[in-house]
């Protein structure tokens, strides 16, 4: 299937709600004075936005009035820019959920209220439509333009409290290092373009497989096309940009960048390595093609992430930026999936993201609720949470902190178990043990937390966290599925299995 | 419904009934407690009565699938190995809750640990698919690591960190040699029983080398899972968590720590090691569980008697203990084996017994120096007797139930290693001695002015100690009551090992 631009729009109903709801908030906040109204203007909009990805691809889509409705099937869409296949409709499933939990987030957030709040959830909504297109870009250009978009709109959400110096300096470091990411993807994908001959991922394919590129320029544009990939989803050695960047933007939008930010991060590196530069052979395994050894460079880039990840987290005191480099840590555990080369691990992959976003929005969520009452980030302002009215948050951030840690019966547990069961199955076991030594370490830090949350007493000087219903709604609707994944996961497992499916063409 | 199931499980629906309980209805979450904690003991009691002597295969077995893509069933059962741990943990449960019946702050949050943490204690034992024991196995941690960390000593953090960090770290281990199990055989299978048929192809030619001998697939795996035990056992140079874990942990958390939680350490080298990997069990066993159990008996031994704390020096004395289980099983020969698991059964009721009558001192004196205190048997003298009933068992005085366990450890491994047998038994005079001393230290001599007005041991913590007391007693003269259960289970474990004979690594003795 492919189509031209007009005949595309039937697909792209996500997108253009979530377009449409973020132009209805740039408007109305010329016109409204009270501006809660926008928050849930952008609610609704993120949630008719799921509800439009969802229905690309649920077999209910099979009657004929969704059918007329909504476009179905998987094909090039935009005259071969974009995609849309199982693949894609996962991850804008992910993404919109991430915008309605972090619009959720900042509804409840003291950070953000008060401060112009319709360019921010129009902002938000603008880089879930960037994050759609990156999960489904086909076109080395379209890759770019996508990740840009979703880079400048992160940007400004980062430096968006505006009398806020460490905000500032975030965005501005955000900034820069983005630009200098992306300048250096750009010019590897001009190499690619120059020795394939096309920007399409289905003709560098053919090139490669015919092997008329030298090994050496492929090699050199893989290696600079990862670090603009590399640095979304923030793994060594493209990683510096996420503690600062995490620990200065306003809490809504840590959760957001960590979560949605990354996940696109990862669909946009395996579309462009596994359908364009490798092939699939039978049964579920993958080769590279010839000229590109770019799993033994991600292995090694992810036994490092992992490493890195955990032991700058030990010694950090400040809350958000612990999950910073335990971010940095966890996509080094989703790459063990990526670097594995076959189906088993990408389904891996993608079950794991589906349980950090559990567990990640719910420890943001934990943290904004107590910076919301006592104004405190770092971890000694969780001192005996447990103990001053503050037990829900406390116990909720155990689940999500020991789920975070890899610890049966929670969703993480579940998730490393899976990514884990792929990596042994393909005989690679120095990385099984390293990433098994990592969760040692991890360990440490998250008890860390709990441990200043239950088992130190409050000495008086901290104040009373209330938690509100708003927040607690989300909690409860975050941490419930951690439970309930870890004891029963078949349908998102069934749903990861049916989404590694790429449309090659 | 198994009978398994039910008893696995009633503590988890108690502990949530209790999260439902106000928190300030504190008599009403201990009784619910208590009374989730009762019908599995009535439960086990009727396993005891109609549980088949004569069998090896496994009984009261439920099997239901769970995750059918990589055929993972919730598949429980129970044979000799397993029943006698399954009654010792739900005896110890209600005594362990009324044990904790003097726990004043977030009352709630205990109980409903605890009980958790019972339903991952039976479901270690009654587990035979290889995933749903690792995570029960792993569900004890989370619940340790609170109970330990918020209503213990002054050093509780720092022992509830090191008891996670480290129980962990043999998790992770025991994670990766599961893994490889299960893709090693087509169809993948984590069930227990079956990966124990395909015993012959777990490859034994040599993959690494140390030491001029060459290790196999098997004896690494081997490795790999007697780590994650070893450091449950606690077998020495593991050992370092187990005296800050008991020492900082309130009186009932070290009850069920020392009566159940380090038996699962040799009953998982008995179930998986020994059932799974038999020729690398042939193989290590002289260096890995002799030598070294007989290391940890002299060990434990002497770290007890250099002791000042009454708590600690039954820590060490649990690790001596718990030496003679590792060299009983090492030896191979029916008396060994029946004697090591007889011994995990009366170590867990003789040391939960001198761990309740340390926390009965304790919740008087509100110290444990064994120095400081003196002649208490003039003012504590029903105490004092059931107390040097203890003390006497944990001797292995004939006549209670210790001495018929650590005799067949004994008589077993002579037949095998009998130097390791001689340094063994000469441990006794060594237990003997910080055993008796401590008994002349605190309790006989002249009154210590400081406690003539101590009060006298009370009806509920005899209630406690008085079921132990029995068991000790009768088992010391009865023992057939565990070994009948124990016996035909154990002798085809043997079977199974010696069939499956040394591979040419034997060389390693």
């Amino acid at each position: 299937m492919n189509l031209t631009n007009v005949e595309s729009l039937a697909y792209s109903y996500p997108e253009l709600l979530l377009m449409a709801a973020a132009i209805i908030i740039f408007l109305a906040d010329l016109v409204i004075r009270s501006k809660e109204h926008l928050g849930s203007m952008a609610l609704f909009g993120c949630a008719f936005a799921l509800l439009a990805a969802i229905g690309l691809r649920m077999p209910f889509s099979e009657t004929w009035l969704v059918r007329g409705l909504f476009g179905w099937g998987e094909g090039w869409l935009y005259s071969r820019m974009v995609v849309v296949d199982d693949f894609a409709v996962f991850f804008k499933i992910i993404f919109c959920l991430a915008a309605f939990a972090t619009v959720w987030m900042s509804i409840g957030s003291n950070e953000v209220r008060g401060t112009n709040e319709g360019e921010y959830y129009g902002l938000i909504l603008a880089s879930t439509v960037g994050m759609l297109y990156m999960a489904s870009a086909a076109n080395l250009l379209m890759a770019y333009l996508s990740l840009e978009f979703v880079s400048l709109t992160s940007y400004v959400l980062t430096g968006y409290l505006r009398h806020n110096r460490r905000s500032g300096e975030a965005a501005l470091k955000y900034l820069i290092y983005g630009g200098v990411a992306s300048g250096t993807m750009i010019y590897g994908m001009s190499w690619l373009y120059g020795a394939a001959g096309s920007l399409d991922y289905a003709y560098i394919n053919a090139a490669l497989s015919q092997g008329s590129i030298p090994p050496l320029t492929l090699f050199i544009a893989v290696l600079l096309i990862l670090a603009g990939f590399g640095y979304k989803i923030a793994s060594v050695p493209f990683h510096m940009w996420a503690p600062d960047v995490y620990q200065g933007a306003p809490i809504p939008v840590t959760a957001f960048l960590s979560v949605g930010s990354k996940a696109a991060g990862f669909a946009i590196l395996t579309r462009l390595f596994y359908p364009g530069l490798s092939q699939a052979v039978g049964g579920g395994g993958w080769q590279f093609l010839h000229g590109v050894e770019w799993p033994q460079l991600m292995l090694v880039i992810c036994m490092v992430t992992m490493t890195l990840g955990n032991m700058a987290a030990l010694n950090q005191q400040n809350v958000k930026r612990l999950l910073a480099y335990s971010s940095i840590a966890h996509a080094g555990y989703t790459l063990m999936g990526f670097v594995v080369l076959n189906d088993e691990g990408l389904r891996a992959m993608l079950f794991y993201l589906v349980t950090y976003y559990l567990m990640n929005i719910g420890a943001f969520l934990v943290v904004m609720v107590v910076a919301n009452s006592t104004g405190r980030e770092d971890i000694e302002g969780f001192r005996g949470l447990a103990w001053r009215g503050g037990a829900v948050p406390a116990v909720a951030m155990a689940i999500f902190l020991f789920s975070l840690a890899g610890l049966p019966p929670l969703a993480g547990f579940v998730g490393k178990f899976y990514l884990f069961a792929a990596v042994v199955k393909a005989q690679f076991y120095l990385l099984a043990l390293v990433g098994l030594a990592n969760s040692l370490v991890a360990l440490y830090y998250y008890a860390r937390i709990v441990r200043t949350m239950f088992l130190d007493m409050p000495d008086g000087t901290e104040g009373v966290v209330v938690l509100d219903a708003h927040n607690a709604c989300l909690l409860f609707f975050l941490a419930v599925p951690t439970l309930v994944l870890g004891v029963y996961w078949a349908p998102v497992i069934d749903l990861a299995d049916r989404s590694v499916h790429f449309f090659l063409g | 419904m198994s009978i398994l199931t039910w008893i696995t499980f009633l503590p988890l629906i108690g502990a949530a009934v209790i999260l439902c309980l106000p928190s300030r209805a504190h008599g009403l979450i201990k009784q619910t407690a208590l009374l989730f904690t009762l019908p599995p003991l009535v439960m086990g009691i009727w396993l005891f009565m109609n549980f088949d002597r004569t069998t090896t295969a496994f009984q009261f077995v439920q099997r239901a699938p769970w995750i059918e893509s990589y055929n993972i069933n919730y598949f429980v059962g129970v044979d000799g190995i397993s029943i006698s741990m399954i009654l010792l943990t739900v005896l110890l449960c209600p005594i362990c809750i009324l044990a904790s019946w003097g726990i004043d702050k977030g009352i709630k949050g205990y109980f409903a640990l605890f009980l958790l943490l019972d339903t991952g204690m039976v479901g270690v034992f009654v587990a035979l698919d290889f995933f749903l024991f690792y995570i029960f196995w792993e569900v004890m941690l989370l619940p340790m690591y609170f109970l330990i960390g918020i209503w213990g000593g002054p050093r509780r953090e720092y022992a509830a960190i090191k008891f996670f960090l480290y129980t962990l770290a043999g998790s992770v281990l025991m994670l990766i040699a599961m893994l490889v199990l299960y893709f090693s055989n087509e169809p993948h299978t984590f069930d227990l029983t079956q990966l124990m048929a395909q015993s012959a192809t777990y490859g034994t030619a040599p993959v690494i080398t140390v030491f001029g001998h060459g290790l196999g697939m098997q004896h690494l795996l081997w490795l790999a899972l007697f780590i994650g035990f070893a450091i449950k056992i606690p077998a020495f140079p593991f050992h370092t968590w187990l005296p800050d874990a008991h020492v900082e942990a309130p009186t009932a958390i070290s009850v069920i720590l020392a009566g159940v939680l380090l038996k699962m350490g040799t009953y998982g080298i008995l179930r998986i090691n020994y059932g799974i990997l038999p020729i690398a069990t042939a193989d290590l066993a002289f260096w890995f569980l002799a030598a070294l159990g007989t290391w940890n008996i002299i060990y434990g031994a002497l770290c007890a008697m250099a002791q000042k704390d009454l708590k600690k020096l039954v820590a060490y004395s649990s690790i001596s203990h718990m030496g003679y289980v590792m060299l009983g099983m090492a030896a191979f020969t029916p008396e060994g084996i029946n004697g090591a698991v007889l011994q995990m059964f009366n170590h867990g009721t003789v040391t939960a017994m001198l761990f309740l009558l340390v926390g009965v001192i304790y919740d008087r004196a509100h110290h444990r120096q064994i120095e400081g205190f003196g002649g208490l048997a003039g003012i504590m003298p029903v105490y004092t007797s059931v107390t040097a009933l203890a003390f006497f068992a944990a001797m292995g005085l004939p006549g209670l139930s210790a001495f018929i366990s650590e005799v067949l450890v004994l008589l077993g491994a002579w037949q095998k290693y009998p130097g390791l047998t001689i340094i063994a038994a000469s441990a006794v005079i060594l237990t003997a001695g910080y055993m008796l001393w401590t008994m002349q230290r605190i309790y006989l001599g002249k009154p210590n002015e400081k406690y003539l007005g101590l009060p006298e041991i009370n009806a509920r913590e005899l209630v406690t100690l008085i079921p132990l007391g029995v068991i000790v007693v009768i088992l010391g003269v009865y023992p057939h009551a565990v070994l009948d259960l124990i016996n035909t289970s154990l002798l085809n474990l043997n079977k199974v090992v010696a069939a499956a004979g040394p591979s040419a690594l034997a060389s390693l003795r």
